[in-house]
């Protein structure tokens, strides 16, 4: 076993020379099947996508974004950058909002690009800049600027000065890319709707103490591929207060995964024509 | 002349009429061409341009060289041109009108526009009308009455403009451009078109402004460069940095961004023969900090990405938030240009308490969108609502949070808000609010859509 084991350790690390890429630290999501998976934690210095699910979860992938930049860039800067048009489609990125999931707006900044090109530019330029703790690249649809080398050079961007950068896919059905991990993101339901109507209906006015329905931000993720490891399936919650994720409470709905979009059987069918380094 | 009149004599008479913004707009490019030799470059509508030649003179071999040479220039490009040179802006003015040529030593102004006609004092008609009446043709008649006489009978304004003829008087003449804190020039006898010696040329311009900077222990927020091309044309480009600077490195690669990203290239034409760098709002600037301060050395970095975004996209294009003391929803915060965002002492307040869910929107609408919904009762929390044509069915809903429009700061009163966080049936989050108080306000609410949680 410790031989083979060896061996493998050691064709990685040489697969890893090869490609050029150091090996960067992991951070740890906090939420243990997931951090598991992941091998530690979600690799700094890498190119991760996040895809909305399926129409109207952009809120929730944006927000799964924020949370994992929070999370990979401890008190560093943050770089966000859209072409115009997306705020629009999608609304304006609220510094309030920012503020509510834990993230000081301060340490954010925003960059407008005339489009999609130009915003891949300044993404490639932003990730030389090592004080950045993270950059999330906002692309809505699938401009042809966007292919499997643009995706290849942001990773090497990535891995020369370890900024890590999410790639956030409004409206577009995931492609070919040279991502480190893809997670498909979807709203998940905060409690079963048991009599919550009811209660909400009553005024609010009581002191504002009473127990909410509504809880932390949830999401149903689906990590549909990782060049490291294994893939998977999980609702996980973010506190706003530890800037930690954490597994979801029970009484959470899942959807079954039969409901899942047919691109992510899309997306395993391409991965499997796809070279993968380990 | 009416036009009738003028073709009757001239039948082939060509008639354009006047064009004044292209005027204007020639005027504005000779000017900058004018720069070459000065500064202090100021515009006297609607045919002439004042140039502060002090101290300048003697680099172009003496004043009548410099006359001489911004004349042959001019009407070699086809323009008729007068001038003069003398020791007061006004009697300038009258002289290179009137005599044109002259050159004037501070202090002769007097005896030189003595002879000039009454009109080269630019009165209005009806006061040059009165002088000829009164048979007074020339300056120097005037000069001579008693200046009695001519206040009671002309003001004293006229006297006035009298006295700055005579260059007894002073007027400060108005430069298009402030000076620059500094500048740096090079000028080439042989005129440059290859990109890299015009970015070699801004290098060595930058590192000898750097010198002049650090010598005063000061950096500049705005750098200028300005490229004279051979024909006339005047071409500037302005970097702009968000903290004082004055490293070379930074500035050259500044100006490659941009110079990179410029929309109608920069076109060297026959080339330029002369490039002048000026660095301007000139600020204290500590000397470098401690290579081990990773703190500061962060900070430096992430300014030099945002000058370096700045150049390239546009000041505008890269953002940051600042808080606003405001309990408006959409006007909470706002977004400034990072370079010149100042640090701010107003802190960001959270709405939620410890342990809650966010209640502002991760993401909000510019404009709120309006959507149907339906509400159990008229001011209760809504049952579904369409939004861009899908239909949500409301799982939970929180609220209302009411929130009322600052009818301090209104002239038109705006309906109050009330405010609900709601999850549909898929788990998703939107934030809506009901337009009015229901019977108070308006019996018929309108439902808007504001903004989206994560």
């Amino acid at each position: 076993m410790s031989a083979a084991t060896e061996k493998i350790a050691f064709l990685r690390a040489s697969l890893a020379r090869v490609d050029g890429l150091e090996a960067h630290a992991r951070v740890s999501l906090g939420h243990p099947t997931a951090d598991a998976c992941l091998r530690g934690g979600i690799q700094k210095g890498a190119l991760h996508e996040i895809y909305p699910a399926a129409a109207r979860d952009e809120a929730a992938a944006s927000g799964f974004a924020v949370a994992l930049a929070v999370r990979v860039a401890a008190k560093k800067r943050v770089l966000w950058l859209r072409p115009d048009f997306a705020a629009l489609e999608g609304g304006e990125l609220s510094a309030l909002g920012l503020l509510e999931m834990g993230f000081d707006p301060t340490r954010m900044l925003l960059l407008r690009a005339a489009d999609a090109a130009s915003a891949l530019r300044a993404a490639l330029d932003a990730l030389s800049c090592k004080a950045l703790g993270a950059i999330v690249i906002e692309i809505p649809g699938a401009p042809k600027i966007l292919d499997l080398a643009a995706s290849r050079r942001l990773v090497l961007a990535c891995a020369q000065t370890g900024v890590t950068a999410f790639l956030l896919r409004m409206m577009a059905e995931p492609e070919a890319s040279a991502a480190e991990t893809r997670w498909l993101i979807r709203a998940a339901r905060s409690h079963p709707p048991s009599g919550a109507l009811a209660r909400a209906t009553s005024p609010a006015s009581g002191g504002g103490k009473e127990e909410e329905d509504w809880g932390s931000p949830l999401f149903e993720t689906d990590l549909v591929r990782n060049r490291h490891g294994r893939t998977g399936h999980w609702v996980i919650e973010w506190s706003c207060d530890d800037g930690l994720f954490r597994t979801a409470n029970p009484g959470a709905v899942v959807s079954a995964p039969s409901d899942r979009p047919a691109a992510a059987a899309m997306e395993r069918a391409g991965r499997a024509n796809m070279s993968r380094v380990a | 002349m009416p036009l009738a009149n003028a073709r009757a004599m001239l039948p082939a008479l060509d008639v354009a009429s006047a064009d004044e913004t292209a005027d204007r707009a020639l005027l504005e490019s000779i000017a900058d061409w004018c720069e070459h030799f000065t500064p202090l470059v100021a515009l006297d509508s609607p045919n002439g341009l004042l140039l502060d030649i002090t101290g300048a003179s003697h680099l172009f071999g003496g004043e009548e060289t410099l006359l001489a040479r911004i004349r042959t220039s001019l009407s070699k490009q086809g323009f008729a041109v007068q001038g003069a040179i003398a020791g007061s802006v006004v009697a300038a003015h009258a002289l290179a009108r009137y005599r044109n040529g002259a050159i004037i030593a501070p202090g002769e102004e007097a005896a030189a526009v003595a002879p000039l006609p009454v009109e080269a004092l630019d009165l209005d008609t009806a006061m040059t009308h009165a002088f000829r009446h009164a048979g007074l043709k020339t300056i120097g008649q005037v000069s001579a009455r008693k200046r009695s006489e001519l206040t009671a009978r002309f003001g004293a304004a006229m006297v006035f403009a009298l006295d700055q003829t005579l260059g007894r008087a002073e007027k400060p003449i108005s430069p298009r451009a402030a000076l620059p804190d500094y500048s740096a020039e090079r000028i080439f006898a042989e005129p440059v078109t290859a990109e890299e010696v015009i970015l070699e040329t801004l290098r060595t311009l930058a590192a000898s402004l750097g010198g002049l900077l650090a010598e005063r222990g000061e950096g500049a927020r705005r750098m200028e460069a300005v490229f004279f091309r051979a024909d006339g044309v005047v071409r500037r480009l302005a970097v702009e940095t968000g903290g004082p600077t004055r490293d070379v490195a930074i500035i050259a690669r500044l100006f490659r961004e941009r110079l990179d990203a410029l929309v109608d290239p920069l076109d060297p034409g026959f080339g330029f023969d002369l490039i002048r760098l000026c660095a301007d709002r000139a600020e204290r600037c500590e000397a470098g900090t401690s290579p081990f301060d990773a703190r500061a050395n962060e900070e430096k970095e992430i300014a030099f990405l945002v000058d370096r975004l700045a150049a390239r996209f546009g000041a505008q294009r890269i953002l940051s938030f600042r808080p606003n003391d405001t309990h408006i929803p959409e006007a909470a915060s706002v977004v400034l240009p990072a370079q010149s965002a100042e640090n701010c002492t107003l802190p960001w307040k959270a709405i939620r308490g410890r342990d809650e869910a966010p209640r502002r929107p991760l993401r909000l609408f510019a404009r709120p969108e309006l959507i149907d919904a339906v509400a159990a009762v008229p001011d209760g929390p809504p049952l579904r609502f369409r939004w861009r044509r899908a239909l949500h069915e409301v799982a939970i809903a929180e609220g209302p949070e009411r929130i009322a429009m600052e009818w301090w700061r209104q002239q038109t009163p705006q309906p109050t808000r009330d405010y609900y966080r709601v999850e549909d049936s898929k788990g998703r989050r939107f934030w809506l609010y009901r337009d009015g108080l229901y019977h108070r306000e308006t019996d018929s609410p309108r439902w808007f859509l504001h903004g989206l949680f994560a």
